[in-house]
């Protein structure tokens, strides 16, 4: 660990589980609205995830309502609440952005076993 | 202390409050010791002088030597000149570190930009260059005219043109400390500061 990695490791959180592209996950993501706070469950298939340290993102796809959904979440973010891995997904690339193109049946991801 | 030597140590990110993400330069500042306190008296000005960063005793010159032997303090790689606060006490060898800085203050960072060397004039100054295609020969990264014919018949003076770049000193102003961490001596400013990764800045409040 170089020194600017030590510098910021107390933002580092070390209680969310592992998970990796193809999981489906359920995220409780914290929403301030109006001073106050709720939670809100964002759940969908983990496509990617890029950069290291502090900087980790990870993105998460759904449908809704008929449309595709994408957000990306800082993983280290104080906004998510809790991280649930639902499914794991078998999947033989590290990006999954050929779901962008295909609907219905052929999202279907096979479960890990 | 108006201000510091520090090292850039790099950019990083840090959540505030709101989750939402700051980008951070962190720098190493101090600590750095005083060597020299100029006085109207004796120099002509006020002024006093403060080094960081150790060096070896055997790659530092005899004045240099002498120098650090004054003021107590081992040999040091960087030295520089600071403002005096009035009313303050300066002592030879006296020790500052990241602690003069508090969080929420503006500051001023001083240091040599990234040396690109001899560039042309589409890195330098941003020029669209020529076309690539249609017949074209040497032209796609090239300036262009630089000015007009017979009259004036000369290259006004000020026309961009290929030539060194960076490696200029420059100052960024304005950049708040988001964060101290004395315990390291490591000062978190909110933005980006000249130069490389591990590169000497001059931090001023």
């Amino acid at each position: 660990m170089n020194k600017l990695q030590e510098a910021v490791k107390d933002q580092l959180r070390d209680d969310l589980p592992e998970f990796s592209p193809g999981d489906t996950l359920s995220i409780g993501v914290r929403v301030v609205e109006g001073g106050k706070e709720r939670l809100q469950i964002f759940k969908g298939v983990v496509i990617s995830k890029s950069g290291g340290g502090v900087e980790e993102t990870f993105t998460v796809r759904k449908i809704s309502g008929g449309i595709g959904v994408e957000r990306i979440f800082p993983l280290h973010s104080p906004m998510i609440n809790s991280i649930k891995v639902d499914r794991k997904g078998k999947v033989r690339r590290a990006k999954l952005h050929y779901l962008r193109g295909l609907t219905g049946k052929a999202t279907r991801i096979t479960e890990k076993r | 202390m108006k201000g510091l030597i520090a090292k850039k140590l790099g950019m990083s990110q840090i959540f505030d409050e709101n989750g939402s993400v700051i980008p951070v330069t962190i720098l190493q500042a101090g600590p750095c010791c005083i060597t020299q306190v100029k006085t109207i008296d004796n120099d002509g000005y006020d002024a006093v002088q403060i080094a960081y960063g150790d060096k070896k005793e055997k790659n530092t010159n005899k004045p240099l030597k002498g120098h650090f032997k004054k003021a107590g303090v081992t040999p040091k790689r960087f030295l520089a000149e600071f403002d005096i606060v009035t009313g303050f006490d300066y002592e030879m060898g006296q020790v500052f570190n990241a602690s003069i800085f508090k969080q929420g203050d503006l500051v001023k960072v001083t240091g040599a930009s990234k040396g690109r060397g001899f560039s042309g004039v589409m890195k330098r100054h941003g020029f669209a260059g020529g076309p690539k295609t249609h017949g074209q020969r040497e032209h796609p990264r090239s300036a262009g005219s630089i000015g007009q014919a017979s009259d004036p018949s000369r290259v006004f003076k000020g026309v961009k043109m290929p030539g060194q770049y960076g490696n200029k000193k420059m100052t960024v102003e304005n950049l708040k400390v988001v964060k101290i961490d004395t315990e390291n001596n490591h000062i978190f400013v909110k933005g980006a500061v000249p130069g490389s990764n591990n590169g000497m800045v001059i931090v001023n409040k």
